[in-house]
């Protein structure tokens, strides 16, 4: 009976196999195929020969932001917004997070219902509710492009409440919080030497993803009227289409290059991370 | 029901540097649910107390309440004379092990143990010696540079007790820190708590719901239920001395056998058992009794039938059923494990030791 059952199992790995092959390389040429077109696209010169040019005026920093004041504007803008929303989303959800687990459990599901609600909320309802708000913040502050970071984190908090809801509950927070209250800690010192040290792949990934989403927002900015790297493009292309794929191709790499650090993060949680080791240690005897 | 009286005088194991600690009339509500009703507990200094009840009778609510990790509804909880019911935990030197390992993951033994002292500013060298001093204490200076997920259990629970006691603390709360871990390293971890506490002299409040645990390590052993303490007395005198069924037979193994009472006696299987003070004195009685406390005779015309018979190493457990009667527990050595066997007819008789009785209505 061995050898026919075992024959089986042979051919049903084997249509796994090229099924699994032939999912992979559907997804490349998927995805892979525009991005190829665009470096096709930007490497070609009018007469269609082939050519660096476009690629040597974008890494040339200084004569970029000179020729295109505005995709160097944008592109600083942008970079700021990310920088302020990854901050502020932290600062907010973080303690938030925290809190709601140690103290008001029963708030959890209201809490994980208003983060994820903006994942329901179409960009353009999302700007009509926030233009009262940007009519206050330009009247209060200014009009620069890099307040839109209040919009942002609105637009982060489903992403990266998923990321550190699995880090909050990877870790026993009220045990950990409460061990270090009783050697002393006020709740500062918990959250910065306890809890945050063991949320430090849930931290980067809620991090990482806000900042791949606020480097390639478009929508809300353009309807905003600010300038980000996005809108930046996207006038530029009206110009010089060559320089605005290119910058695309460039930041879709850079967002590319950020999801593996992402999963790279992820991977050493499983390899390397105490918590994990600590967690199947956990019913083992001496 | 009674409470017991809060004034005993406790036997003080320690040395001198413990502190006493008072619980007078704590009460603590979940909804509905009274965890603690009026609870008044006096700990000695240097004492080991244990807090002992089945789950939900609000020993842990009463750890956490002196601890800080949860506010009372009311009443007064003292440390050395001073009032910290109001006090946060992070200010009320308290060292505590937990039932869950608490470990910080991020940081190794000797960082976890060193964690308390740099809250404390205490300068790094100092800091270390402390830290090394500690892990010498639990027997882990070679594990130093481990992290929790390379420690075992028991190693963590350790590690645990080490960073608890670091920081000098004037009272040590243990949380069943035990529970979590296999039979054989809960013996040796219970021991080695017992030997530190008496070495270092904290005064300790000790919640478990393992009543062996709570016998062995215990200067003094609370027996709760409801919120309320039933009995709180030496762990020899809580078991042969229970002030009511609950204790008793929550305390070790007890048999139920129905008697008559007359005055400090009772009439039980034939034979008079004498009777602890608060007994019911007169009329029908349940009387409760040890099962080493009975004997167990083959007897072809007995009054009883043997059940099983298990052989538990240094004694042997007869289950007998009396005809008309209960099913009672007896205590033989493990030697006369071969004179019974299950359906032989035998004569059960109390051997005489005084027993708790509690009044039985008729049916």
């Amino acid at each position: 009976m061995a050898g026919p059952v075992s024959g089986q199992r042979a051919v049903m790995r084997r249509r796994q196999n090229a099924f699994r092959w032939a999912v992979v390389t559907v997804a490349l040429l998927f995805f892979g195929a525009p991005l190829f077109g665009m470096l096709e696209f930007t490497t070609r010169d009018a007469s269609g020969h082939r050519t660096a040019a476009t690629w040597s005026q974008l890494a040339d920093l200084g004569t970029i932001s000179q020729r295109y004041p505005d995709l160097s504007a944008g592109l600083v803008a942008s970079l700021w917004l990310a920088v302020l929303t990854v901050v502020m989303m932290l600062v907010l959800l973080v303690p938030t997070m925290t809190w709601v687990r140690l103290r008001l459990p029963g708030l959890s599901r209201t809490v994980e219902f208003l983060c994820l609600l903006p994942l329901t909320v179409p960009a353009i309802v999302l700007v009509v509710g926030l233009t009262p708000v940007y009519a206050w913040v330009t009247y209060l502050l200014n009009g620069s492009a890099v307040w839109l970071c209040f919009a942002y984190v609105v637009l982060v908090l489903p992403y990266a409440y998923r990321a550190l809801d699995a880090g909050l509950r990877a870790i026993d927070v009220r045990t950990l919080s409460e061990a270090a209250r009783s050697l002393g800690a006020g709740w500062g010192t918990v959250m910065a030497r306890v809890i945050l040290p063991n949320l430090r792949t849930a931290v980067l990934s809620a991090a990482f993803l806000t900042v791949a989403l606020t480097l390639g927002e478009f929508t809300i900015a353009n309807l905003f009227s600010r300038t980000n790297l996005q809108v930046a493009m996207y006038l530029l292309g009206k110009s010089d289409a060559q320089i605005s794929v290119a910058v695309g191709l460039a930041a879709l790499l850079f967002a590319i290059a950020i999801l593996f650090a992402m999963s790279f993060v992820g991977g050493q949680r499983d390899t390397v991370s105490p918590l994990s080791r600590l967690r199947r240690h956990r019913q083992e005897p001496t | 029901m009674t409470t017991a009286p809060t004034t005993y005088a406790p036997t003080t194991s320690g040395g001198q540097r413990g502190v006493a600690v008072e619980l007078t009339g704590l009460r603590r509500s979940y909804g509905p649910v009274r965890a603690l009703d009026d609870l008044t507990l006096r700990l000695a200094p240097g004492e080991l107390v244990a807090l002992l009840g089945p789950s939900g009778c609000g020993k842990t609510t009463a750890l956490r309440c002196l601890a800080g990790l949860e506010d009372p509804d009311g009443g007064r909880i003292e440390v050395d004379g001073k009032d910290l019911t109001r006090v946060p935990t992070n200010r009320r030197d308290l060292g505590m092990v937990f039932q869950a390992y608490s470990l910080f993951p991020h940081m190794t033994a000797r960082q976890n143990v060193e964690f308390g002292l740099q809250l404390r500013r205490q300068p790094g060298e100092r800091r270390r010696a402390r830290a090394a001093a500690m892990l010498d204490l639990v027997g882990l200076s070679s594990q130093a540079d481990r992290f929790a997920h390379q420690l075992s259990g028991g190693q963590q629970q350790r590690v645990a007790l080490a960073r608890a006691l670091a920081i000098e603390p004037q009272v040590l709360l243990l949380d069943e820190p035990l529970s979590a871990l296999d039979a054989k390293v809960r013996v040796q971890l219970r021991d080695e708590i017992r030997r530190i506490q008496l070495e270092v002299g904290t005064t300790t409040l000790f919640v478990t719901h393992d009543q062996e645990e709570a016998l062995a390590v215990a200067d003094r052993v609370g027996v709760m239920r409801s919120g309320r303490l039933e009995q709180i007395a030496a762990p020899q005198e809580l078991y042969s001395r229970p002030v009511n069924d609950f204790v008793a037979d929550f305390v070790g193994v007890t048999n139920r056998l129905p008697g008559h009472a007359h005055g400090h006696a009772a009439a039980v299987m034939d034979a008079d058992v004498p009777l602890l003070s608060g007994s019911a004195t007169s009329g029908a009685v349940t009387v409760l009794v040890r099962p080493e406390h009975l004997a167990v005779r083959p007897d072809a015309a007995g009054g009883a039938e043997v059940l099983s018979v298990s052989f538990l190493g240094a004694h042997a457990r007869v289950v007998a059923q009396v005809t008309g009667g209960p099913k009672v527990f007896v205590q033989v050595p493990s030697r006369a494990v071969a004179d019974f066997s299950p359906g032989q007819r035998v004569t059960v008789t109390p051997v005489g030791e005084p027993a708790l009785a509690v009044a039985r209505e008729e049916a």
